[in-house]
């Protein structure tokens, strides 16, 4: 049985299709190509000159009104001068800045800049006074040493951040984050840049090394399941407690009540 | 010689002529018949509430089990290895055998994980139970005459539980339990006189020492287990001689007890039960995560988790030491009274002689001396019910303080607010819930009147021929009614002069408290008012 | 019977003392019991297809029971554990768990559907009786005792029984002091008022071991410190490291509120304090550099390390014990000399 000839003289079906996608990806590129080239903006002069007045007035309209029209800040918010660019990436990148109210605690909140703008921002604070600078990638490529990094985190981050990095209270309102799914530039901005009542962990306290272990233990806390079983948040001992209240003797009571109930 | 237990009239089967073979030789050697005929039938009533207990000692034999094996593959040492498992985020980390075994178990022995947990869940599971269904005692009044001792076994289980669950999760020695015994231990060196020298003691040495944990292992696998076991023996041979309390309903007397034969229906029942609190138990097990001890790492005096809490029994002690401000402390002829450490200390050990000691106190109050097998409903006995709530509001305000931080973080709070709230609460809360329950007791022991001399409400609206419009109440059947009647009345004592003419101190506070517990009070209901009440 | 007056001290003589119901009420006019209420028919009882059913289900559930106690057993092999896969663990455990755990309720639910369902569901009655012994056994009993008195001479011969009870008394006392090397021969007072640190120890990190510049400490840092020497001991190094774990801080020189006597005691706003609390011993670990306060997180104690870090909150008493601390000659951070009073919790002797 020979199949019956699909040529109509008209074009193929698909082609329609094969259309969309030749010129899908014809923009995309093409876009790609040019946008590409603002990304590495710091490679030239003229680029690095446009990212800081970019910067500037992306400073000058979201932060200007807390943080000072020269970054020397207000009533309002600390100044910015020699916090550096890392300072920002982290701020901006996290979501934490801009800050919906003034207060002692910024919390995580949906990003607000694209990392084109906040690289802009960040280049612009960086020209204000030397401060902490991106650091590079090969220290937070989370391929060190998880053991190390973990003994780190006891010592210097679980009495905040919890050993499971759950996060934990501070005092006056104030709290330590959680640290999971973080991306690794920021972990490593914050341990630098010690944001608000985070200290600051140096070079000479934490060497880039070590940092990168830190990161490499929270990388292997996301990506590793917890072992027995749903965690329960990972808080310890008070959600296994109120588990076992609700859940293990309330079922049981249940159970006892069916046990004892009259059969039909 | 015949074998007396050959009885059935047609042709026994092979199986039934072993059983009886076998049965016979076991009681030529051990009167086993004795404990049959007398232990066989017997009755135990049927109520959920009644079945608390089991559920402790179910989870006291499934930590048993699982407690033993767990024994196999753990060593209590606390000499210094380098850590060569399997688990990345502690290789070559220096650590305790203790901690090391703890940490095989958990990742390199097939099951070890799961016996560890449903070791560990039972444990919180028994602690809970035995709480439960001291608090079921408590408002049945079923720790009155000849029950009192039972109570006192009953709450040296209590504190014994707690002792083992404290001794079994200090043995993996990680930095969550270890930073608890280091609390414990700076407890201990506050006591006067003594303190540092039990410590020392206790230890070994400095703390933290090389023996503690081996010492807790000992005290854990062997001689808290012995004595808890003697104890449940003596608590479940009293609870057979007095025979189990029963609620009041139709053809219960506080003479008989009504319900189901040990054989075969309650031996199925209770049986079957064991099962099901083992199964839950297991189900627990093996979809939650319980003490991931290798989160925490290995013991070391210098780093902590934030959200450092012992297990949940141990609660209300640490949030006893969370609720003192600061600064209690003084210092008298050169030495030290850590105030902030011994007055949470005596508030607790008041609190809980207050709970053993209650029986005799109400027994004291009431002057009844008759033997008590009809447990209360909670609402018949306002007062002991309300102080009961008061009691368990006070150990609950404790408990939340324990977790004063975790509040402030899933809340949105400061610890501060939450501490001072607390240290108001502390006060003000059981007082409240005294208030709030007797009164709710009385209203309900009035609405009980109600039901049992005009019906209940059936939502039914008649019109009667005259235009009015009535619900028809629709009267309980003789046997739900009697549940409502039967309990006892208790008047306040009348002082009297005792035999030289005095009124004695004693007397007058007995009074005292025989009017507080029962000047307000709601009447049962006589058959001459129920007579009336009919026409 | 009347109505019985309210009770008093005097006890009547004609009330047996087990009896006396104290202040309760008893009364003649109460409601009598109606009896036990008329038996209640299952669907099991009256059909004997619906029997058939209950039994046919019970039967499932015991079989279900096999079934999962021999998937545990049969998860235990398929499930092993790959070492270093923590998903293999995960699933070992859930599986031989779920296994077991089907096991045990199977049996469970059966058991109880049967006692339910198909056994004689009827309640049935027995009497109790009263629990002190009858008259005839309570004299027996007494007699037997005073027998036994009359054969020894117990209550007789006084001599014998006080030398008795006496002996008896003195026989635990050794168990006082056999527990004595629990411990070793140290002064335990004594231990407790000295650290590892001294005049010219330096400071090092935690847990490397190696000493700081204080060039090294900016500000906004901190850093967790232990004596150099202290990783590197074979034997107590935990028990030192529980005394001298200490927490190195620096602020701007303006906002240390120091006292007189304490002025020397930090380095251009560096400043080194007991990590152990002084309320119980957790490691007082939490610092806020912008608000220079310390929290401990077991219970909330607060110390502010702009003034000799005081109590702020919380239940700690004292303050945390400064360590005073220069540089040497390399500039690495040294301390001056041990603490000046002892660290953590408070004890009887601690101002002897």
């Amino acid at each position: 049985m020979s199949k019956p000839s699909r040529h109509t003289g008209r074009r193929h079906p698909l082609m329609g299709v094969l259309l969309l996608v030749v010129g899908l990806f014809a923009t995309g590129g093409a876009y790609a190509a040019t946008s590409a080239g603002i990304a590495h903006a710091e490679t030239t002069p003229l680029a690095a000159e446009a990212l800081v007045n970019e910067g500037e007035k992306l400073f000058m309209a979201n932060c200007a009104s807390c943080h000072g029209m020269s970054g020397e800040g207000s009533e309002a918010g600390p100044s910015v001068i020699g916090v550096g660019a890392l300072s920002v990436d982290f701020q901006v990148g996290t979501g934490r800045m801009p800050m919906a109210a003034s207060g002692p605690q910024a919390a995580v909140k949906p990003v607000q800049f694209t990392q084109p703008q906040t690289d802009a921002m960040a280049a612009w604070v960086a020209s204000l006074a030397p401060g902490p600078g991106l650091p590079d990638p090969q220290y937070y490529d989370a391929e060190g040493d998880v053991a190390n990094g973990a003994e780190l985190f006891r010592v210097n981050c679980a009495m905040c951040h919890n050993v499971a990095g759950a996060g934990g209270a501070l005092t006056e309102g104030k709290y330590a984050p959680h640290l999971r799914d973080l991306q690794p530039i920021h972990v490593y901005a914050a341990m630098v840049t010690g944001p608000q009542n985070m200290p600051v962990f140096n070079d000479m306290n934490l060497s880039p090394e070590e940092k990168n272990d830190v990161i490499s233990y929270l990388n292997y806390m996301d990506e590793n399941p917890s072992v027995g079983g749903f965690s329960l948040g990972s808080l310890g001992p008070v959600s296994e407690g109120l588990f076992i209240w609700l859940i293990g003797l309330g079922g049981l009571i249940a159970v006892a009540i069916w046990l004892t109930a009259r059969s039909n | 010689m015949t074998n007396t237990l050959d009885n059935t009239a047609t042709e026994p089967g092979r199986g039934m002529r072993f059983t009886g073979w076998a049965a016979n030789y076991v009681d030529e050697r051990t009167s086993a018949s004795t404990a049959v005929k007398t232990l066989g039938r017997k009755i135990f009533p049927d109520h959920w509430s009644f079945m608390l207990g089991e559920v402790a000692l179910y989870s006291f034999v499934v930590l048993l089990i699982s407690g033993t094996f767990l024994t196999f593959f753990y060593d209590p040492s606390m000499t210094e290895v380098e850590y060569d498992g399997s688990y990345l985020p502690l290789k070559g980390i220096e650590m305790s055998v203790a901690y090391h075994t703890a940490l095989d178990i958990s990742f390199d022995v097939r099951g070890g994980l799961l016996m560890r947990q449903v070791h560990h869940w039972s444990a919180l599971l028994f602690v809970a139970a035995i709480g439960l269904h001291m608090l079921r005692v408590f408002f049945t009044g079923a720790f009155r005459k000849p029950r009192e001792l039972n109570w006192i076994v009953g709450f040296l289980l209590f504190v014994l539980a707690m002792a083992l669950g404290f001794t079994g999760y200090s043995l993996p020695d990680d930095l969550l339990s270890g930073n608890g015994l280091r609390i414990i231990d700076g407890m201990i060196k506050a006591f006067p006189v003594v303190g540092v020298w039990m410590s020392y003691l206790f230890f070994g040495d400095e703390f933290p020492g090389v023996d503690v944990i081996q010492r807790l292992y000992v005290l854990h696998i062997m001689l808290l287990p012995a004595i808890l076991i003697a104890t449940l023996a003596i608590h479940m041979v009293l609870l057979i001689v007095n025979k189990h309390t029963q609620f009041a309903g139709p053809g219960r007397t506080n003479d008989n007890v009504v319900g189901s034969p040990v054989l075969p229906v309650f031996a199925a029942k209770a049986g079957g039960f064991f099962f099901l609190v083992f199964g839950v138990i297991m189900l627990i097990a093996s979809l939650f995560t319980i003490n991931p001890i290798w989160n925490y790492g290995p013991y070391d005096p210098s780093p902590v988790s934030a959200g450092t809490q012992p297990d949940w029994y141990i609660g209300f002690a640490d949030g006893a030491l969370r609720l003192i401000p600061p600064g209690w402390e003084f210092v008298a002829f050169g030495y030290t009274w850590p105030m902030n450490i011994l007055v949470p200390t005596v508030v607790l050990i008041v609190l809980l002689v207050s709970v053993a000691l209650y029986p005799f106190f109400e027994a004291w109050v009431t002057g009844d001396k008759r033997e008590h097998h009809i447990a209360d409903r909670p609402r018949n006995a306002p007062t002991r019910t309300g102080i009961g709530a008061a009691g368990v509001t006070f150990y609950a305000v404790l408990w939340a303080a324990a977790s004063s931080d975790l509040i402030a973080t899933h809340f949105g709070l400061s610890i501060e607010g939450v501490i001072t709230t607390l240290q108001v609460l502390f006060f003000v809360s059981p007082v409240a819930a005294y208030i709030i329950t007797k009164r709710t007791c009385l209203a309900l022991q009035r609405k009980d009147r109600e039901i049992a001399l005009h019906g209940y409400e059936s939502g039914r609206i008649v019109r009667l021929p005259g235009g009015e419009y009535i619900e028809v109440h629709e009267q309980l059947s003789d046997y739900e009614r009697w549940k409502l009647l039967d309990y006892t009345e208790y008047q306040p004592l009348t002082v009297r002069p005792n035999n030289q003419g005095k009124i004695t101190v004693g007397t007058r506070l007995r009074a005292s408290m025989s009017r507080w517990f029962f000047e307000d009070r709601v009447e049962p209901i006589g058959a001459k008012e129920l007579e009336d009440s009919r026409h | 019977m009347a109505q019985r007056p309210p009770s008093s001290d005097l006890v009547t003589s004609e009330m047996p003392e087990e009896n006396d119901p104290g202040t309760a009420v008893v009364t003649s006019n109460s409601v009598s019991n109606p009896g036990l209420e008329p038996e209640h028919q299952r669907v099991t009882d009256l059909d004997p297809r619906e029997e058939k059913k209950a039994e046919r289900r019970i039967a499932l559930f015991f079989t279900l029971s096999i079934v999962g106690s021999l998937i545990a057993a049969v998860a235990y092999v398929v499930f092993p554990i790959i070492p270093g896969d923590m998903r293999s663990v995960r699933l070992n455990n859930m599986f031989v768990g779920l296994g077991l755990a089907v096991g045990l309720l199977g049996v469970g639910i059966g058991a109880v559907n049967w006692a339910k369902s198909l056994m004689h569901g009827h309640e049935l009655v027995e009497e109790r009786h009263p629990t002190r012994g009858d008259e005839e056994t309570r004299k027996t009993a007494v007699e037997m005792f005073s027998q036994a008195n009359k054969e020894s001479g117990f209550t007789r011969r006084s001599l014998v029984r006080n030398t008795l009870v006496g002996a008896l008394i003195a026989t635990p006392i050794p168990a006082v002091v056999l527990f004595r090397d629990l411990a070793p021969a140290k002064d335990p007072i004594a231990l407790m008022k000295q650290t590892m640190w001294a005049e010219g120890v330096r400071l090092a990190k935690d847990p490397s071991g190696v000493p700081i510049k204080a060039s090294e400490v900016t500000i906004g840092s901190a850093f967790h410190v232990v004596p150099e020497g202290l990783m590197e001991l074979e034997k107590h190094r935990l028990e030192e490291k529980a005394k001298a774990a200490v927490l190195l801080m620096r602020l701007p020189v303006d906002e240390l509120n120091e006292s007189a006597e304490r002025a020397s005691w930090s380095y251009q706003g560096i400043v080194a304090y007991s990590k152990i609390c002084t309320h119980v011993g957790c490691p007082v670990a939490l610092y806020e550099q912008q608000t220079h306060h310390l929290l401990c997180p077991c219970h909330q104690s607060e110390f502010d390390v702009a003034n000799e870090c005081e109590v702020i909150f919380g239940p700690a008493a004292r303050p945390l014990p400064q360590l005073p601390i220069t540089i040497d000659a390399e500039g690495y951070l040294v301390a001056q000399s041990d603490f000046t009073e002892p660290v953590g919790p408070s004890f009887w002797e601690r101002e002897l």
